[in-house]
C-alpha cells in the first residue's frame, strides 16, 4: 500500500473542513437580508439583459483540444526525463523524433490560425 | 499506558492512532504557517505598490498596518453571503471550496527545508502541476454556475488561459527533471546542491524565463489577469462572490502565488540550499538555517509578482494566446532538445 499517499489524503481532507468549516461556522454570525434587487446578478446597475450563459467563441474548444494533445507529451516526456541518464543517446534520439512528429503537428495547427484570436 | 489503551482498541491500533496524530500536526503546522504567509502576502503587497505609487499604504490596524489582513479577514468573515437568484447553488457553493482546497493541498509535498515535508512521495512534481491544474475547474464551476455575464466570460478565458500556460510550464520543468533524473522535489534540491553553479537557474536560464512568465498566466496575475480584467469583466470568475467565498478564492488565488515562487525555488534556485561557492567564500553562510534561504527566496519571487504587476500595463487576449502558444512552447520545447544535447554529449565525452 502506497503510505506515502495518506499524509496528501489527510492533507486534502483538512483543506476541505477548513473551507467547509468557515463557511458553516460563519452561517451563524453573519446576516442575512436578502431581498430580489440584490440578488440580481451584477450588471453595472442596469437590469440585466439576456440569457447569460450565452453561446461562445469556437477558439475556446480548440484551445481545449491543443491542450489534450500538448499535456498528453508533457506527460509523456516526463518519464523519459527521469531516466534520461540511464539510456543515453538512444533516448535522445528517440524523443527529437517524438518532438519532431509533434511539431508537425503543432505547424500546422499554426497555420490553420489556431492560435490567432480576432 | 500504551497497555491500558490496547485492552480497548485492537493491538497495533495506538502505533497506528500515533502515526496519524504526527501526521496531522504537520498538516496544521504546515496549513496555519502557510495562511498566515498567504495573510501577509496581501499586506506585503499593498505595502510594496503603494511605495511603488508614491503612497503609504495600510498603517492604521496596529503598528504599521500589521494587522490589516486580520482586519479584512473579519470583516469577509461576517459580510453577507450573498447568492444570486437564479445561481447554480451546489455548483456555485462547490466551486470556492475545489479551488482553495486544490491549491492549499499543493502544500503538502513541498520541502520546506531539509527533511520538512508532509508527504514525500517520488512524484511530487507532477502532483503540483495536477493539482495547479484541479484549480481550473474551481473557476469553470464558478463562473458557469454564477448566472451572471461577466462571470461566465471571466471563467471561460481563464480556463482557457491556465491550460494554455499549464503546457509551458510542464515543458519548462523538463529541463530541470533531465538534470535532476527525479521528480521528488527534495532530489531535485540536493542535485542543485551538488550541480557547480548550485542552482538550475543558470544552465536551465530558458526554461527558469518560460517558467517565470508562465507562472504569472497561470496564477492570473497582472499583466495576463484578463479573466479578471477589472475594466471590462468587473471581477471576472468571481464577480458574483460576496464575503467568506469571495475570501476563500482570493486565499486560493495567493496560496497558488506561493506555491508558483515555492516550485520556482525548488526547481531553479536551490529551495533551502545555497551554492557552495558561496558557502566556501562566506562561510558562516552555512549556519543560516535552511528554511531562511527558502523563505528569501520565495519571497523575493512573490516581490517580483508585485513589482510586475505595478510595473506593465495588462496585455491583449489575443496577446496572451500569441505569447503562450507561439512564444513560450517553441522555447520550452528548444530548452529540452537543447538540455538533452548537452547532457548526451558530456556524457559521450567522459
Amino acid at each position: 500500500m502506497p503510505t506515502e499517499y495518506l499524509p496528501i489524503l489527510i492533507f486534502l481532507m483538512i483543506a476541505l473542513a477548513f473551507g467547509l468549516g468557515a463557511l458553516l461556522l460563519g452561517e451563524a454570525f453573519r446576516m442575512k437580508r436578502p431581498y430580489a434587487e440584490k440578488l440580481m446578478p451584477y450588471e453595472s446597475g442596469n437590469l440585466p439583459v439576456g440569457e447569460p450563459r450565452q453561446r461562445f467563441s469556437i477558439r475556446f474548444y480548440i484551445i481545449a483540444m491543443l491542450f489534450v494533445v500538448f499535456d498528453v507529451e508533457a506527460v509523456f516526456l516526463y518519464p523519459w526525463a527521469v531516466v534520461f541518464d540511464e539510456i543515453g543517446l538512444f533516448a535522445f534520439i528517440e524523443m527529437v523524433i517524438f518532438i519532431i512528429i509533434l511539431l508537425v503537428g503543432y505547424i500546422y495547427a499554426w497555420k490553420k490560425e489556431a492560435f490567432v484570436w480576432d | 499506558m500504551e497497555k491500558f489503551f490496547e485492552t480497548i482498541v485492537a493491538p497495533g491500533a495506538v502505533d497506528f492512532m500515533l502515526y496519524i496524530g504526527v501526521i496531522l500536526l504537520k498538516v496544521i503546522v504546515v496549513v496555519v504557517i502557510a495562511l498566515l504567509h498567504v495573510a501577509f502576502a496581501t499586506y506585503f503587497e499593498r505595502k510594496v505598490m503603494a511605495r511603488m505609487q508614491l503612497r503609504i499604504g495600510p498603517r492604521e490596524v496596529g503598528p504599521f498596518g500589521l494587522l490589516q489582513p486580520f482586519a479584512d479577514g473579519i470583516k469577509l468573515f461576517f459580510k453577507e453571503d450573498i447568492i444570486p437568484a437564479n445561481a447554480d447553488k451546489p455548483i456555485f457553493y462547490l466551486a470556492p471550496i475545489i479551488f482553495f482546497a486544490s491549491a492549499l493541498t499543493s502544500l503538502s509535498v513541498l520541502p520546506f527545508f531539509s527533511g520538512f515535508v508532509v508527504a514525500d512521495i517520488n512524484i511530487g512534481l507532477l502532483f503540483l502541476l495536477a493539482m495547479s491544474s484541479l484549480g481550473a475547474y474551481g473557476i469553470m464551476m464558478a463562473g458557469w454556475a454564477s448566472d451572471s455575464k461577466f462571470a461566465f466570460l471571466g471563467g471561460l478565458r481563464s480556463a482557457s488561459q491556465i491550460i494554455s500556460y499549464e503546457i509551458a510550464i510542464g515543458l519548462s520543468l523538463v529541463g530541470v527533471i533531465i538534470m535532476a533524473g527525479s521528480l521528488n522535489l527534495s532530489d531535485i534540491v540536493i542535485a542543485q546542491h551538488n550541480y557547480p553553479t548550485g542552482m538550475f537557474a543558470i544552465p536551465q536560464f530558458l526554461g527558469f524565463a518560460v517558467f517565470l512568465v508562465a507562472a504569472l498566466a497561470e496564477t492570473n496575475r497582472l499583466p495576463f489577469d484578463l479573466p479578471e480584467a477589472e475594466s471590462e469583466l468587473v471581477a471576472g470568475y468571481f464577480t458574483e462572490y460576496s464575503g467568506f467565498r469571495f475570501a476563500m478564492f482570493f486565499l486560493g488565488e495567493y496560496t497558488g502565488m506561493l506555491i508558483m515562487s515555492s516550485i520556482a525555488t525548488l526547481c531553479f534556485l536551490g529551495g533551502w540550499t545555497i551554492p557552495a561557492f558561496i558557502t566556501n567564500f562566506l562561510p558562516f553562510l552555512s549556519y543560516v538555517p535552511g528554511i531562511v534561504w527558502f523563505l528569501a527566496k520565495v519571497y523575493f519571487l512573490m516581490f517580483c509578482y508585485y513589482w510586475v504587476r505595478s510595473t506593465f500595463p495588462r496585455y491583449r487576449y489575443d496577446q496572451l494566446m500569441a505569447i503562450g502558444w507561439k512564444v513560450l512552447i517553441p522555447l520550452a520545447l528548444a530548452n529540452i532538445v537543447l538540455t538533452g544535447l548537452v547532457k548526451s554529449l558530456s556524457k559521450g565525452l567522459q
